[in-house]
C-alpha cells in the first residue's frame, strides 16, 4: 500500500500538481552546512532522514545505498522555525467575519479548541512554510478566557495530522489602565473596571480550583461521592489548576506583567507562560526571577509610550534576554507569520546575540512547548522537520530550497509563487483587446 | 537633546525676528560607501553638503573648518528614504462625511509635534508623502513634508515647491463608508466609477462656465460669474494636470476602470495605491504611464487583497512600470529598507532596483526627483547612513540628514524625544500596537473614531 501510495504521490509531483513527496525510506542532506542549534555547526556534513525522523547526522554518516540524495553543496541545513504566535488556520482573510473563527461568544470559554477549527487548506500555510517556518502556534482570542492555543505543523490534510504536541490555555490577563489615546476613562472608571475583570478572574479560579477539588474526591472515592456539576469551562481549567497543561498568559503592559506574575504566585501555578511582553523589557528582572519564560513579540512594532525610545520594541527581547528570561520569538501574525525571521533578524540587529535569536525561534519555543522531544533542533531521532536554505534565514535575501515537515518534503509553492509564475509574462500581454 | 534644545532656542530667536526661514545645514560625510541609487555604488567616497545642497561628491574632499564632520567609514550613505503612503504627522485622516471631499487637505492639521515623525526619521525616512484617507472615492488634498523634527511651525515641515496631490480611492473603503455606511453612492463598483464620472464632468462643465464668463466679461463688464466652488476649482486643477491623482487600489477590475476614465478626461498622472493586484495588469500600467506605489509584502487582510503575491515589485518593474514601495503606517515607515530589500528574495532586484523602490522612484511619482531621491550634485542634502549595506535585515540607521542638518544621530539619541508633554498626560498610557492598526484595519459595519482613524 505504501509502495503504491509513494507512486502515487511520485506521479503528483511529475505532474506539478502536488509535490508532497513522503520519503518512505532514506533521504540524505549531503555536503550540507548543518546548524543543529543543540550540538553546534557542522561543516560538510550529512542529515540522514528515514521515513518522519532524522536517524543520522555528522561528518561519516553513512548513507545507505538507494537513498535519495539532495546534495546540499553551499547550503545550510537548519530546523524548522517555530512562530509562538499566530492565528493560522483560523483567519483567512482579516476583515470578513465569516472566515474568522478565532473569537467564540463570552469572555470565559477555555473549552474552545482552536485546532478544532484550524483550516488545513489555509492559503496562509503554504506562504508561510516556504520561508522556513513549519511549525505554529496558533491562538483563539477575544474575552479574559477564549480557549485553547495548538501548536501545529503546517502540513497535513486534517488538524490532527498538524498537531504537533502543545495545547496550551489562552488568558488574556485583565489590563489594568487605559487602553490608550482615546481611552477617556476618569481615573474611578478605570479602577472600577480594573478591580471588576480581577475579580472575575479570581470568582472564576476560585471555582475552577473548588471544581477540581470536588472532582478530586469523587475521583478518589467514586461510590461514595457526588460527580462534580457538568461546568465546561471548569473541566476545561482543571488540568491547568492541576499543573497538568499550561496556561498561556496574554500581558503586555509592565504593571499587567507584575500583577500577572503575583497572580501566578498566588495561585501556586508552575505551569505558566507569558506571551506578548510588549513592556518585557521594564520589568525584566521580575519576570527572570518569577522565571516564567516567555513568547515574544512581535519585534517589529512601535514602542508602547511616546516617551519611549523609537527602538524599544526592536531591543524588548534583548533586553529581556539580558535579564535571563528564556524567551521564544512570535510574529504575532497570520498571512504574514513568513516574516518570523525578519522579526528575530531585528532583535539581532538590536542586541541579541544571533545563536540566542535561532534559540529563540528553534529549541527554545519547543522546550517551553514541551515538545523538545520531536522539535527544535536537528538531532538523531527527532522529527525531520527541517529547511535548507542558500544562507541565514534571517537576512532578508536569502533563499529557501528546499522544506521537510516530519518527513515529507513540502512544494515550495504557494499562492505568492503561482501568481509570479503566472504573471511576471503574462500572456496574453496587451492583444485581444476589443472591449466595448 | 541637548544640541537639539540649543538649536531650538536658536530657531525660536531667529522666528522671531523675522519671518521664519526653512533651516539648512552644512555636513561632510567622509570616506562612506555612497549608495547614489541613480549613479552607481562609489566606495571611499565623501559627501559634501552646502546650506542644505549636496555640493560635492568625491574623493578626499575638504571643507571650511566650521563644517561638521560625519566620519563614516565602513558605514553606507544612502539618499534620505521617500515614504510615498503614509499619515503621520497630522491629527486627522479622514474627511469622511461624504464621497467627494476634494476641497479639505491634510496639509491644513499638519502637527508637528507627532512623536511618529522622529521614529520615521530614525528609520532613515527624511520625506513623507501625508495623505488623506482611503474612505471617499476622491478624498482630499495630501501634502509631502520633510522630517524636519525640532520645528514647530507647521508650514516648515512642508516641502516647499512639492507638486499638488490628492486622494482617491476605490473599492471596499468608499463603498463600506458610504453605500453600506450611510447609503450614499457607492455601494458597489459600478458607483465608484459613476462618481468619478459625475465629479470630473461637473468639473469640466464649471471649467467651461468660468472659460464662457471671463470671455464674456470682456466686453460685457455686467457679466455674472458663475457661483465659486471650492470643491470644482479643485477637481478643475486636476483636469489641467496641476494636481496629481494617488489612488488607493487593490484589484485588477478597478484599476483599470479609472486608467479608462482618465484616459476620458485626458489625465495622465496617476500613481496607484497599494495596488496589490497591479501585477495583474503590469502591461497595461506600463503602457498607460501609470506609476505603482505598493507594500512589500501585506496581504489577506480583507478580500480585496487575498489574491496577492509578495512578487509584486519584481512583476511590475520588469514589465515596465515605475514602482515605490510605501509603508501607510507609523511601524512599517521606520523600515522601509526592509520592506525594499524583499523586492530582493520575491524577485530577485538588483540593490540599485531595490533601492530604487523606496527613493528615486516614489521621488518620480510624486514629482519631486528633481531635488531629492537619490545622491548627486544640486539635490538637496537629504542622506541616511547605515551602519551595513540597508538591504540587510542586520542594517541600523546610524544619521539622518535633512537639508544638510542631522536630525537624528543614534549615538546621541535620547530616550524620550517628544517636543512638548501634554502636563495632563498620563505617563502609564500604554498603547499596545496590533500590527494591523496602521493601516489594515476594518471593523464590520461600525464607523467608530477608531475605524476612521484606521480607514486609510
Amino acid at each position: 500500500m505504501r509502495g503504491l501510495l509513494s507512486l502515487i504521490f511520485a506521479a503528483s509531483a511529475l505532474l506539478s500538481v502536488l509535490n508532497h513527496e513522503f520519503q518512505e525510506n532514506f533521504t540524505a542532506l549531503t555536503n550540507a552546512r548543518v546548524v543543529t542549534i543543540t550540538q553546534g555547526v557542522i561543516e560538510n556534513g550529512t542529515v540522514l532522514m528515514e521515513g518522519d525522523r532524522i536517524v543520522a547526522i555528522g561528518t561519516d554518516v553513512e548513507v545507505p545505498a538507494g537513498a535519495r540524495i539532495i546534495d546540499c553543496t553551499g547550503m545550510t541545513v537548519y530546523p524548522g522555525m517555530i512562530d509562538s504566535g499566530t492565528q493560522m488556520g483560523l483567519v483567512e482573510v482579516g476583515s470578513l467575519s465569516e472566515t474568522r473563527d478565532n473569537t467564540e461568544l463570552g469572555t470565559l470559554s477555555p473549552q474552545m479548541k482552536a485546532l478544532t477549527a484550524v483550516n488545513p487548506n489555509g492559503v496562509a500555510i503554504p506562504v508561510t512554510r516556504v520561508n522556513g517556518v513549519t511549525t505554529v502556534l496558533t491562538e483563539p482570542s477575544g474575552g479574559m478566557l477564549p480557549g485553547q492555543a495548538a501548536l501545529i505543523n503546517l502540513h497535513g490534510y486534517t488538524p490532527s495530522q498538524m498537531f504537533a504536541g502543545f495545547e496550551g490555555i489562552s488568558m488574556q490577563f485583565p489590563a489594568t489602565g487605559r487602553r490608550g489615546r482615546f481611552d477617556q476613562r476618569t481615573d474611578e472608571q478605570v479602577q472600577e473596571a480594573t478591580e471588576k475583570a480581577l475579580k472575575l478572574l479570581n470568582d472564576t479560579w476560585n471555582s475552577a480550583e473548588l471544581h477540581s477539588r470536588i472532582d478530586s474526591t469523587y475521583q478518589a472515592r467514586p461510590e461514595s461521592g457526588r460527580k462534580p456539576a457538568y461546568v465546561p469551562s471548569m473541566e476545561a481549567l482543571r488540568p491547568v489548576v492541576r499543573g497538568q497543561q499550561a496556561l498561556v498568559i496574554s500581558v503586555n503592559a509592565a504593571r499587567d506583567i507584575l500583577a500577572a506574575i503575583e497572580w501566578v504566585k498566588e495561585r501556586g501555578l508552575r505551569n505558566v507562560i507569558f506571551t506578548g511582553l510588549s513592556e518585557g523589557w521594564r520589568v525584566a528582572d521580575q519576570i527572570a526571577e518569577a522565571g516564567i519564560p516567555c513568547l515574544v513579540g512581535p519585534v517589529l512594532s512601535v514602542p508602547t509610550r511616546p516617551s519611549d525610545r523609537f527602538d524599544k520594541a526592536y531591543r524588548n527581547a534583548a533586553l529581556m534576554h539580558a535579564a535571563g528570561v528564556k524567551i521564544a520569538i512570535r510574529s504575532g501574525e497570520t498571512a504574514n507569520a513568513r516574516n518570523l525571521p525578519y522579526n528575530a533578524g531585528f532583535a539581532v540587529a538590536y542586541g541579541l546575540p544571533y545563536e540566542e535569536a535561532l534559540r529563540a525561534v528553534t529549541i527554545n519555543p519547543a522546550e517551553i512547548f514541551g515538545v523538545d522531544d520531536r522539535l527544535g533542533s536537528l538531532e538523531a531521532g527527532k522529527e525531520a522537520t527541517l529547511f535548507i536554505a542558500d544562507g541565514d534565514p534571517f537576512e532578508t535575501s536569502t533563499t529557501i530550497h528546499h522544506v521537510f515537515i516530519g518527513g515529507y518534503q513540502i512544494s515550495m509553492e504557494s499562492r505568492h509563487t503561482q501568481l509570479y509564475e503566472e504573471f511576471l509574462n503574462r500572456s496574453p500581454g496587451l492583444e485581444n483587446r476589443d472591449g466595448p | 537633546m541637548k544640541r537639539l534644545i540649543a538649536f531650538l532656542c536658536l530657531y525660536a530667536l531667529m522666528a522671531g525676528s523675522m519671518r521664519a526661514q526653512t533651516p539648512t545645514g552644512d555636513v561632510l560625510v567622509r570616506n562612506a560607501t555612497v549608495l547614489t541609487v541613480t549613479q552607481g555604488t562609489l566606495e571611499s567616497t565623501d559627501i559634501l553638503v552646502r546650506d542644505g545642497i549636496i555640493a560635492a561628491v568625491g574623493e578626499n574632499l575638504s571643507a571650511p573648518s566650521d563644517v561638521p564632520v560625519i566620519e563614516a567609514s565602513g558605514h553606507y550613505v544612502m539618499p534620505g528614504i521617500i515614504d510615498a503612503h503614509s499619515h503621520i504627522g497630522i491629527s486627522n485622516v479622514n474627511e469622511s462625511s461624504a464621497p467627494v471631499t476634494a476641497q479639505v487637505s491634510v496639509g491644513d492639521v499638519l502637527n508637528p509635534y507627532s512623536i511618529s515623525i522622529y521614529r520615521a526619521l530614525a528609520g532613515g525616512v527624511t520625506t513623507s508623502h501625508v495623505m488623506h484617507g482611503s474612505a471617499n472615492v476622491i478624498g482630499g488634498q495630501n501634502e509631502t513634508i520633510k522630517h524636519r523634527w525640532g520645528i514647530i511651525d507647521p508650514e516648515e515641515l512642508r516641502m516647499a515647491g512639492a507638486p499638488r496631490t490628492i486622494k482617491f480611492a476605490l473599492g471596499e473603503n468608499p463603498t463600506r463608508v458610504h453605500g453600506r455606511g450611510t447609503g450614499k453612492r457607492p455601494a458597489s463598483r459600478m458607483g465608484v466609477e459613476y462618481v468619478l464620472r459625475e465629479t470630473l464632468t461637473k468639473a469640466q462643465r464649471y471649467q467651461e462656465e468660468w472659460n464662457r464668463y471671463e470671455q464674456e466679461v470682456r466686453t460685457n463688464p455686467r457679466a455674472v460669474s458663475p457661483a465659486y466652488n471650492g470643491q470644482l476649482e479643485v477637481m478643475s486643477d486636476i483636469l489641467n494636470g496641476d494636481i496629481l491623482i494617488n489612488c488607493h487600489s487593490y484589484r485588477a477590475d478597478e484599476i483599470l476602470m479609472l486608467m479608462d476614465v482618465l484616459k476620458d478626461f485626458g489625465i495622465q498622472h496617476i500613481t496607484f495605491q497599494h495596488v496589490n493586484e497591479g501585477f495583474k495588469i503590469a502591461p497595461e500600467l506600463a503602457e498607460f504611464g501609470a506609476y505603482a506605489s505598493i507594500f512589500a509584502d501585506w496581504w489577506a487582510y480583507k478580500f480585496e487583497v487575498y489574491y496577492s503575491t509578495a512578487y509584486n515589485a519584481a512583476i511590475l518593474t520588469r514589465n515596465g512600470v515605475l514602482t515605490s514601495i510605501n509603508s501607510d503606517s507609523g511601524e512599517l515607515n521606520r523600515h522601509l529598507y526592509h520592506e525594499a530589500a524583499k523586492s530582493q528574495k520575491y524577485g530577485g532586484l538588483s540593490d540599485d532596483e531595490a533601492l530604487a523602490l523606496i527613493t528615486i522612484n516614489p521621488a518620480r511619482q510624486l514629482g519631486i526627483d528633481e531635488r531629492v531621491g537619490s545622491i548627486e550634485v544640486g539635490k538637496d542634502g537629504d542622506l541616511a547612513i547605515f551602519d551595513r549595506h540597508p538591504l540587510s535585515v542586520y542594517a541600523v540607521n546610524r544619521h539622518t540628514i535633512v537639508d544638510g542638518i542631522p536630525y537624528f544621530n543614534a549615538d546621541r539619541d535620547a530616550d524620550d524625544m517628544r517636543l512638548a508633554v501634554d502636563p495632563e498626560s498620563r505617563i502609564d498610557t500604554v498603547i499596545l500596537h496590533d500590527h494591523h492598526d496602521d493601516h489594515l484595519c476594518l471593523h464590520e459595519g461600525e464607523l467608530d473614531l477608531y475605524d476612521f482613524l484606521t480607514n486609510h
